[in-house]
């Protein structure tokens, strides 16, 4: 599992951002996990506790937004929900080739003081 | 910098390196500034006075730092580093995916051979802990380079920017990076491959493109192995096409064979076809 890894990633993000900001604690991470884009969102909550610790962040709340895939049809415009990963289009069942969301794996706010 | 709160307006390359543009509300500020001159990001990045010490009327409020920043970045940035590297070397490089034993080492050898004379192919191969994989590889004569991963489930950009010193790469057309065997982890990390080759096997059951629809999804070429056991394990060609079709409908498909060839006239030969178009375009890095 990698999710360790990419833990550490936001964090170093995440402490980076803050001190560049003047601020010397981070309260809360807000993350935006695609639920295709390979790694766990529990898994990462799991992972933050011992990863932060020692660093800005030791304590500070985790927000994990998890989004759904959604897909973009190149022939009729749709798009489209597709939870369990088909990517028909359900107006004109054309196969979509663009997942629009789902796959990100993004740190996407903080909260410092 | 803006004198006045010390946010980096124009002139402070920090602070517009480190928020990439992007849609979002636009900036705003919390005072005035002679010339609200146009800024390198968009976002509401909260205001800050660094080193001012809070005083008993003003204790330092909580604020929000916007960042939208992908958290594989560091690994998408020395991905493009190789992928242009290795455009403008012309070389043709495939990552190589699948299930533990789904069959790459094989395939890869048994591509070799096939293509001994019309492509030179050199290999990176990653695995956990062992050898073996390589020193197989290095049988068919093909110079290869190992890189040992320890408890990493996947490569990274950065471990095959290192291993590919350790060949002669002008002295090749194709590279081909066997991943570690694993479906989930590596789905995530480009390598700054052209081809990114994911395989499953007839004894795997057909629902693998179901189970794991982020890596299906992101191959550009799916091959079925070890269709000689088709029949043994009961695999149902039509189901897994279908499913293969639901997940990865752009992928090229391939059913090969390494045991009886069956299949490997149509997988060389289009590697031959890529590799001769990328030969022909103009590089786009050099
Ligand atoms: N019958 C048959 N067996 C095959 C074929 N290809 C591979 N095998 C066997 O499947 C087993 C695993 O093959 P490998 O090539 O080592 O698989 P791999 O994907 O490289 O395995 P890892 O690197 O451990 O993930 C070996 O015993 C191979 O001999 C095939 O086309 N037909
Ligand atoms: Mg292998
Ligand atoms: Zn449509």
């Amino acid at each position: 599992m990698h999710e360790v890894g990419i833990m550490q990633n936001a964090i170093q993000m995440a402490e980076q951002q803050a001190r560049e900001s003047g601020a010397n604690r981070i309260h809360a991470l807000r993350l935006r996990v695609g639920l295709m884009s390979g790694v766990v969102a529990e898994a990462l909550e799991f992972a933050f506790e011992a990863v932060s610790r020692g660093t800005l962040a030791e304590g500070a709340r985790l927000e994990i937004e998890r989004v759904p895939p959604a897909a973009w049809c190149a022939h009729c415009g749709a798009e489209f929900p597709c939870e369990d990963y088909d990517l028909t289009c359900p107006r004109c069942r054309e196969f979509s080739q663009e997942l629009r969301r789902g796959t990100e794996m993004q740190l996407s706010s903080i909260e410092v003081s | 910098m803006c004198v006045e709160c010390g946010c980096g307006l124009p002139g402070a390359p920090g602070e517009v390196q480190i928020h990439p543009a992007g849609p979002g509300p636009a900036h705003s500020h919390h005072h005035g500034h002679p010339r609200p001159a146009p800024h390198g990001h968009e976002h509401d990045h909260a205001h800050d006075h660094p080193g001012a010490a809070p005083t008993k009327d003003q204790p330092r409020a909580e604020r929000t730092v916007g960042i939208q920043r992908s958290l594989l970045e560091k690994n998408d940035r020395i991905a493009e580093r190789n992928r242009g590297f290795f455009q403008a070397k012309r070389l043709l490089v495939l990552n190589v995916l699948s299930s533990p034993g789904s069959g790459k080492t094989t395939l890869i050898q048994k591509t070799a051979e096939a293509l001994a004379g019309r492509l030179r192919l050199g290999v990176i191969v990653g695995d956990l802990a062992t050898e073996n994989d390589a020193n197989r590889l290095r049988s068919t004569g093909i110079p290869v380079v190992q890189i040992t991963t320890g408890s990493v489930c996947h490569l990274e950009a950065d471990m095959v920017a290192r291993a590919m010193t350790g060949l002669d790469l002008d002295a090749l057309d194709v590279l081909v990076i066997e991943n570690v065997g694993n479906l989930v982890c590596p789905a995530s990390y480009d390598l700054g491959e052209a081809l990114r080759v994911v395989l499953m096997s007839v004894t795997e059951g057909e629902d693998k493109p179901l189970k794991y629809p982020t890596m299906f999804h992101s191959a550009t070429v799916a091959v079925i192995t070890k269709t000689d056991l088709a029949e043994a394990a009961g695999f149902d060609r039509e189901q897994a096409i279908a499913n293969l079709g639901r997940i990865s409908h752009h992928a090229r498909r391939f059913e090969v064979s390494s045991r009886t060839g069956e299949g490997m006239p149509d997988w060389c030969d289009y590697l031959v076809e890529r590799r001769r178009e990328l030969a022909g375009a103009p590089a786009a890095h050099s």
